[in-house]
């Protein structure tokens, strides 16, 4: 027994069928936790989708998701969600373009794409060429930027409230009484593959940054109670209480 | 008097023109805060605009930030007449990233409140069709079923609605052994007759067929172009039910029929509905009866905190649970779609991970997107009117649609 999430029967040949239905527009084909994604390039996706369509039976678009890599070039993906009713399988499609790059829109394929693309044209920025109603839709009338991208903050840039005085809904600039805070709850000894902070300084200065233990020549131990680790004067006053006292003497 | 007479207008007529209204956004009838800009030929409606958008609190920005733990109460917020079913896609996509396996218990569990939530999500939806259609009183009779519902919710974790009960591994708290019995007496007795009192009082009535029948009739065709799933698309024709084709958790040991509508109108998605909450009595009843002892929740101690009064004995379970409520669990680097059948359609979620404690990108797939975009074929040729029996029986909540 394994995980019980919907149970997918991958078709026999699927892949197979695929590469030959799609041709050199495929880049690559990847499969992880059971699931088929195809990368395929942007310029032929209309054709692509058709050919899954119309050749592999996937009738359905289910999701367009976009994902924001801002360190790669192109840097957002597009992720087509496909779902085919007769051989009851999903595959995802996978396409990268960049800021000014636009994407080929499949409404023209499925309307229901028509929503999916302006989402994710409003969330994201991407451009899809052929969408003719390309505009905002969840965020507000005459909102500017695109806040699901990674470098979008959280609390956004604009606030509204009602003013009493005014009579009227007030846009301003976001006030936070308090900075907003992001822990980070990674444990620095396993996963955080980054410099901590203060940690820039060290490395800086040549020594060996923390987290790898320092050469010791003379082990450190501790032998008398004045021996404190606290200093000369500490070493002192603790010389001076731990003098013991004479004994006193026994009664014979 | 001839016919171009009779075309042209006289001196001093006016031209009657197209004219737009604006439906919504409060309006009892919007179903939330859905702005509906009708182009409108004297009564009839030529173009449909909707604006959504009203109710986006950014939930899937929000879920970045959180670890996977803390991210799952906002599912409970996307669609919060069918709180229980948001979570379980959640749980699940973790699930399959993690490979984690799940107690029976747990399973059949999960099922059980699954399906009492789209019990209490289509007696929601059936009362406000019916009353958006212009009928009170089965509306108000339905609404005891949902408060049961909304009871039986609050004795399993404490909340009626928001219950965030469903977690990674199975459920937070096992359920005592009298609210299921409790269950067991509500499904046999009070839930059938509540429901098919207020059933009588409309599946035949003519007035409520002739506001829904031969209403915005949906092809098949039309259907999978336009992505519909749920009730949407096995009104129209289409026995696809997801429980069924791709089961998950213990829905593949349930034996339960799908209902499918011949017309794909109005009045077929409401009866499929209706139907739905008949099969729905049937897997509680097959969980109740099969349901087996044992722990609820898996024991995977990287991923499930221990309980409070396990802590309190091993230091070892005392750093298990500041870890997983500080750093949380890690899910393997990659992406996944999970979707399973909440009552309202595919409910999906497409989870990208890094390999970190927080989800990269939680992209959330409602199903009242494409139902909504749909909405202005559908009302095309129809009466002003007919939009609010239309858009009864797509049943949308706004939470899940602006996410």
């Amino acid at each position: 027994m394994s995980h019980p999430a919907p149970h997918i029967e991958k078709p026999k040949g699927i892949i197979a069928a695929v590469k030959k239905a799609i041709g050199k527009n495929l880049l690559s084909v990847e499969e992880e936790f059971g699931e088929v994604a195809l990368y395929v390039r942007l310029d032929a996706l209309v054709s692509v989708m058709t050919a899954l369509r119309d050749e592999c039976e996937y009738q359905q678009l289910v999701e367009i998701a976009g994902v924001d890599w801002p360190d790669r070039d192109p840097r957002f993906e597009v992720v087509y969600c496909l779902l085919s009713l007769t051989k009851n399988h999903r595959i995802r499609v996978h396409v990268a373009t960049g800021e000014d790059v636009p994407v080929p829109s499949v409404t023209g394929i499925w309307p229901v794409a028509g929503w999916l693309e302006r989402e994710v044209f409003d969330m994201y920025g991407v451009l899809f060429s052929g969408n003719e109603d390309l505009r905002r839709i969840l965020t507000d009338y005459g909102f500017t930027g695109h806040p699901q991208r990674k470098d979008f903050p959280l609390t956004g840039y604009v606030e509204l409230r009602y003013s009493e005085e005014e009579k009227r809904v007030k846009y301003e600039p976001v006030q936070l009484a308090q900075d907003f805070r992001n822990f980070d709850f990674l444990s620095p000894w396993e996963g955080a593959d980054y410099v901590l902070p203060g940690d820039e300084k060290v490395i800086k200065s040549g020594e060996p940054p923390r987290g790898t233990s320092p050469q010791v020549n003379e082990p450190k131990t501790t032998e008398k109670p004045s021996q404190t680790g606290a200093g000369a004067a500490a070493n002192e006053e603790a010389k001076k209480r731990s003098v013991r006292k004479p004994k006193a003497e026994k009664p014979q | 008097m001839s016919l171009s007479q009779d075309l042209a207008p006289t001196t001093g007529d006016e031209v009657i023109q197209n004219y737009t209204i604006n439906f919504g956004p409060q309006h009892p009838a919007a179903h939330g805060v859905l702005r509906l800009v009708m182009e409108l030929d004297g009564e009839i409606v030529e173009r449909l605009d909707p604006h959504i958008g009203l109710l986006h609190r950014g939930t899937e920005k929000l879920i970045e930030h959180k670890t996977y733990l803390q991210a799952l109460p906002y599912f409970d917020r996307l669609d919060y007449a069918s709180p229980l079913c948001m979570e379980h896609s959640y749980v699940l996509a973790i699930e399959k990233m993690l490979n984690l396996e799940v107690p029976l218990r747990a399973q059949y569990l999960r099922v059980l409140f699954a399906e009492m939530t789209r019990i209490s999500n289509h007696t929601l939806n059936i009362a406000h069709h019916i009353l958006d259609v212009g009928a009170m009183t089965p509306g108000l009779w339905l609404y005891e079923a949902r408060e049961d519902c909304m009871g039986f919710f609050e004795r399993a974790s404490g909340a009626r609605m928001h219950t965030a009960w469903f977690r990674p591994g199975g459920v937070h708290q096992d359920v005592p052994l009298k609210l299921l019995t409790d269950i067991g007496e509500w499904l046999d007795d009070r839930l059938p007759r509540l429901f098919e009192d207020a059933m009588a009082l409309v599946v035949d009535n003519r007035i409520f067929k002739q506001r829904n029948v031969d209403i915005a009739i949906v092809s098949r065709e039309d259907s999978i172009k336009w992505g519909f799933s749920g009730p949407m698309i096995r009104a129209a024709g289409i026995p696809w039910d997801i429980r069924k084709s791709q089961p998950y958790d213990v829905y593949a040991k349930m034996d339960f029929d799908i209902p499918v509508g011949t017309r794909g109108d109005c009045y077929d998605r409401f009866m499929v509905r209706v139907e739905e909450v008949r099969q729905s009595i049937r897997i509680m009843k097959q969980c109740l009866q099969q349901m087996p002892e044992g722990p609820v929740c898996s024991d995977d101690r990287k991923i499930v905190p221990p309980k409070r009064a396990e802590m309190k004995q091993s230091m070892e379970a005392l750093i298990h649970h500041f870890k997983l409520y500080t750093e949380g669990f890690k899910v393997p680097a990659g992406s996944v779609y999970v979707a399973t059948e909440s009552p309202k359609g595919e409910f999906g979620v497409y989870l990208v991970s890094d390999g970190t404690n927080k989800p990269y990108r939680c992209k959330i797939r409602p199903t009242a997107f494409s139902h909504l975009q749909a909405m202005d074929f559908m009302s095309r040729g129809h009466m002003l009117a007919d939009t609010t029996a239309i858009l009864g029986a797509l049943d949308i909540v706004f939470g899940e649609c602006d996410r």
